[in-house]
């Protein structure tokens, strides 16, 4: 898990959003695990990382911009709604490309 | 390997990023969710830490030498260059640094290319504004100018320098670094140009001198009689106080237009109609400016004070900067998306702009030979016209093509292809002529202003400045105090292009595209007996004038500024903070006594009497929490519409509405003002008396509800944002309190007001102050997005602090960046 989400990071400085999939495919290729397990760790790592990162830019800004943002999205204007969204969505992703990973290479 | 679940998984994984890495929705387009939420792309890397340290230093290569620049506590950068063209670089990477959306936002819009961005809009509502922009001329009058521009060597190598500036921050930006708006929008920024520069330069022409009512004015000369339509739309108005004061000789005009043989079968007594529809820049773009001679003033030093109006957008129009080379060294507010200082002040002079408001767009009507409209009926043979096709991308649509001819006149903005905002199918084509199509280079006269050491030299930067006219204050630390009204404007004989032209020959054509710039109405404070100088957009002379003005401007700013000006004496820079910020309103002085003589309190109910004593004890002052304005401006309206309504109602046409000012002129001159009568009651005449008496009850459930809803105070009323560009709520600032309004020098309406406050005393250390509704930082996750907002509401200022080179240790310096070449 912690790898996924150590990986998740360093693509995320170089490349698009999307390859956090492709992290979390490539760590459950690499280090098999059953395919709930797996995808509760890609969804858990993601889940923390995009959550965590989210988390400590707000506490910079003052929530300055995520209120707004909220607001836009219809989340009322909360940022921790916002917050837990964004790590929501960053995990699904996270978890779809760690199971697909766990079905390619099954524990034996 | 299991295939099936992994397929499964495969394809629901692939199909959720699939599904968050596009835009969803047809009109309002959802952002990219997947890169918008990601913390490493998205809107999270837009959120700034507060508190941030904006110190650095950059190595840029297009720097001929080293240059620092200092921001202060508010985020003003104070810019250290050893050159202009230096300076432009810097200025370029600032202007990108913090407001690169806007500044490319803005140039998208100049050029017609909204819908490339946004859409087509709501019933194809961007893509009709970017066909009028093309239409119009926009581009290519930028191609031309920027064409003039390069002509001249200083205006080149800083317009270069500028792009230069921009480019090496675009460059090095990555996805997450992008403004907020890009990745709302789902779009990336161009490298910038110089046409982008000319672009905006014109953009600035179009919302300025972009206005006119030619087609309203058509129509309500056919559908008026003649003795009607005078008293509708008179030349001038009697309390007009002009900006050059009534008694002044002029000499008799230099050249003397004609009107043609034919003006009156053809033109004025000619009954055409237009049914289509312009596009127009704001019509309340205006300004307040002037200055004072030392003689008026307490330090014996001039004041020189200025409050350009313009939309109150977020982020700001303006870009407020120090740059000191060693030529010159000016503060003031910026444009991003030019280069130099527009409006400020240097070591030795001040100056400050206001709309001249002349019209110099006006309308031909074209005969085409048939539905090909490749020729045209000119001085009695078919003549071809230019044939151009527009371009016109939509964002996730097919490309539009438009085919726009040109003629002799200008480019052919209406035609059965384009009616612009109407949806009245129209057979005729009307040319327009417009002076900002004209090839010019306005920047040449504010890179001038920035080095200008004297009223000469003033003078001397405005003789390149063409369009939009404006008139230019002036005050020196010699004591000089001047205004002049500058621009091209054409010379035009009495009534030309009130109305659409007949456009079948050159005889209705613009006979001077200029009138000779020593004839432009200009004064000194101290020659004039006044000890000042101002402008509010109102005609700039009276009739004795030798040359014809047109006949729309607004009057009452300019009464009031005079008036205070004229008691005022011993005046500090403390008494010019109080007055750019009154709320007083004149009209509402004059239209009172009339409004309360006239009503029959035996009609009223108690409710209504309550609501009659709030508005008999108001005190004139459009103060943010007064009910009197509130009052004031609906019984004004309704009684507008009980004694116009009937008389307009029977043209489905669109018809100029005569100013408010032209209707009290009326009434208070003549109680039985022929239109009070509602000529749908054919049996009785309505007195004036009737007319207010009903208009004021007709607003009590209104006032009534307004009062439910806590709306019946004037800044709750009439509600003033700062309003972002692309009029999302949340990223505006709302409700704000503040009074004033159109006809207040405190001229702050809904979404539009005073756009920069300032006032310079020129005593030998300069003293100055200032504020825009706004802040540095066009981010709105920035800290720095609208730190000058509420005391701008507030009628606050913040002192301008010109930075002196011995003063980089100064605490009020907060960060420094080194640029290094």
């Amino acid at each position: 898990m912690f790898l996924i989400a150590l990986l998740s990071f360093i693509c995320g400085l170089f490349l698009p959003w999307w390859t956090i999939a492709g992290a979390a495919f490539l760590v459950s290729v690499l280090i098999p695990q059953k395919p709930l397990h797996a995808f509760f760790s890609g969804f858990l790592a993601v889940f923390l990382l995009w959550g965590g990162i989210a988390l400590v830019i707000d506490q910079m800004n003052e929530s300055i911009l995520s209120a707004k943002i909220a607001a836009m999205l219809s989340l009322g204007g909360s940022a921790y709604a916002l917050i837990l969204v964004t790590a929501f969505i960053g995990a699904l992703v996270g978890g779809g490309g760690a199971l697909t990973g766990a079905f390619l290479k099954p524990v034996r | 390997m299991r295939i099936v679940p992994f397929l499964l998984s495969f394809l629901l994984t692939t199909g959720l990023i699939v599904c968050l890495n596009r835009q969803w929705g047809s009109l309002k387009k959802t952002p990219v969710m997947g890169s918008f939420l990601s913390p490493q792309h998205g809107f999270w890397q837009n959120a700034e830490p507060v508190g941030k340290d904006f110190s650095g230093s950059v190595t840029l290569p297009g720097l001929k030498e080293k240059g620092d620049v200092y921001f202060d506590e508010n985020l003003i950068p104070h810019v250290y260059a050893n050159s202009e063209t230096d300076a432009c670089y810097i200025q370029g990477y600032l202007h990108a640094k913090f407001r690169l959306w806007q500044m490319e936002f803005q140039t998208f819009a100049a050029a017609g290319r909204l819908s490339e961005v946004l859409g087509a809009g709501k019933d194809n509502g961007y893509l009709t504004y970017d066909r009028a922009m093309r239409r119009l001329g926009m581009v290519t009058a930028a191609q031309a100018s920027l064409v003039e521009m390069e002509k001249d060597s200083t205006t080149k190598k800083d317009c270069d320098a500028y792009t230069a500036g921009v480019n090496a921050w675009i460059s090095q930006l990555k996805e997450g670094d992008l403004p907020l708006e890009y990745k709302l929008l789902n779009y990336r920024p161009e490298p910038w140009t110089n046409l982008k520069i000319a672009l905006f330069v014109k953009y600035m022409a179009y919302d300025l001198a972009g206005g006119d009512n030619d087609f309203e004015m058509t129509n309500a000369k056919s559908f008026f009689s003649k003795e009607d339509f005078a008293k509708l739309y008179p030349a001038m108005q009697d309390s007009l106080d002009p900006i050059i004061p009534k008694g002044k000789h002029f000499l008799p005009p230099f050249f003397v237009p004609k009107a043609p043989a034919t003006a009156d079968s053809l033109y004025f007594n000619n009954p055409v109609t237009v049914t289509d529809r312009e596009l127009k820049s704001e019509k309340s773009n205006g300004s307040n400016n002037w200055a004072i001679s030392g003689t008026k003033t307490l330090s014996h030093a001039p004041i020189l004070c200025n409050d350009p109006h313009l939309s109150t957008n977020l982020p700001s129009i303006w870009y407020q900067m120090q740059i000191h080379t060693p030529g010159y060294n000016a503060y003031g507010v910026s444009f991003p998306g030019a280069p130099f200082i527009i409006i400020g002040f240097n070591d030795n002079c001040a100056w400050g702009i206001t709309n001249a408001g002349r019209d110099v767009r006006d309308y031909y009507s074209i005969k085409f030979k048939d539905d090909t409209r490749s020729e045209y009926w000119f001085n009695k043979q078919w003549k071809a016209v230019t044939m151009r096709v527009d371009t016109i991308k939509i964002k996730d649509a097919p490309a539009f093509y438009d085919t726009v001819a040109t003629t002799v006149f200008g480019p052919v903005m209406f035609d059965p292809t384009y009616t612009g905002y109407s949806d009245v199918a129209s057979s005729r084509s009307y040319a327009v002529r417009w002076k900002a199509a004209d090839t010019s280079n306005e920047l040449a006269t504010f890179s001038r202003f920035q080095c200008i050491k004297n009223y000469d030299d003033y003078k001397q930067a405005l003789e390149l400045f063409k369009c939009p006219g404006q008139s230019f204050v002036f005050a020196d630390k010699a004591g000089v105090v001047a205004i002049r009204q500058e621009g091209e404007f054409p010379a035009k004989w009495k009534g030309q292009g009130l109305f659409v032209m007949p456009g079948e020959d050159s005889s209705y054509m613009w006979q001077s595209d200029s009138i000779r710039r020593e004839e432009n109405p200009y004064m000194f404070a101290d020659t004039s007996n006044r000890g000042f100088v101002s402008s509010a957009n109102q005609q700039p002379a009276d009739s004795t004038y030798p040359y014809y003005l047109g006949s729309d401007f607004p009057i009452y700013r300019g009464l009031i500024i005079n008036r205070y000006l004229n008691r005022m004496n011993s005046i500090t820079p403390a008494d010019m903070m109080k007055m750019q910020v009154d709320n007083f309103d004149v009209f509402a002085e004059m239209a009172r006594p009339l409004l309360l003589r006239f009503i029959d309190r035996s009609k009223l109910n108690d409710e209504a009497t309550v609501f009659l004593n709030t508005f008999r004890q108001w005190n004139l002052m459009n103060n943010a929490s007064e009910e009197g304005p509130v009052i004031f401006q609906y019984w004004w309206d309704q009684l507008e519409k009980n004694i116009l309504d009937d008389d307009f109602s029977g043209s489905s046409l669109p018809l100029m509405r005569p100013h408010e000012s032209t209707v009290l002129e009326a009434l208070l001159k003549d109680t039985a003002w022929s239109f009070i009568d509602n000529k749908d009651t054919k049996d009785r005449k309505e007195t004036l008396g009737e007319v207010v008496t009903d208009a004021f009850l007709k607003i009590i459930p209104q006032l009534q509800q307004d009062a439910k809803d806590d709306r019946l105070t004037w800044a709750k009323n009439k509600d003033t944002w700062a309003r972002h560009l692309l009029r999302l709520p949340e990223l505006s600032r709302t409700h704000l309190a503040i009074g004033g309004g159109a006809r207040c020098i405190n001229a702050a309406k809904q979404f539009h007001g005073p756009s920069w406050r300032m006032i310079v005393q020129l005593t030998s250390k300069t003293e100055a102050y200032g504020v825009y509704p706004g802040g540095q930082s066009g981010n709105p996750g920035s800290p720095y997005y609208d730190t000058f907002i509420d005391y701008w509401a507030s009628g606050r200022y913040y002192p301008l602090w010109v930075m002196a080179p011995d003063e980089i240790k100064d605490k009020r310096v907060k960060w420094v960046m080194h640029f290094n070449n």
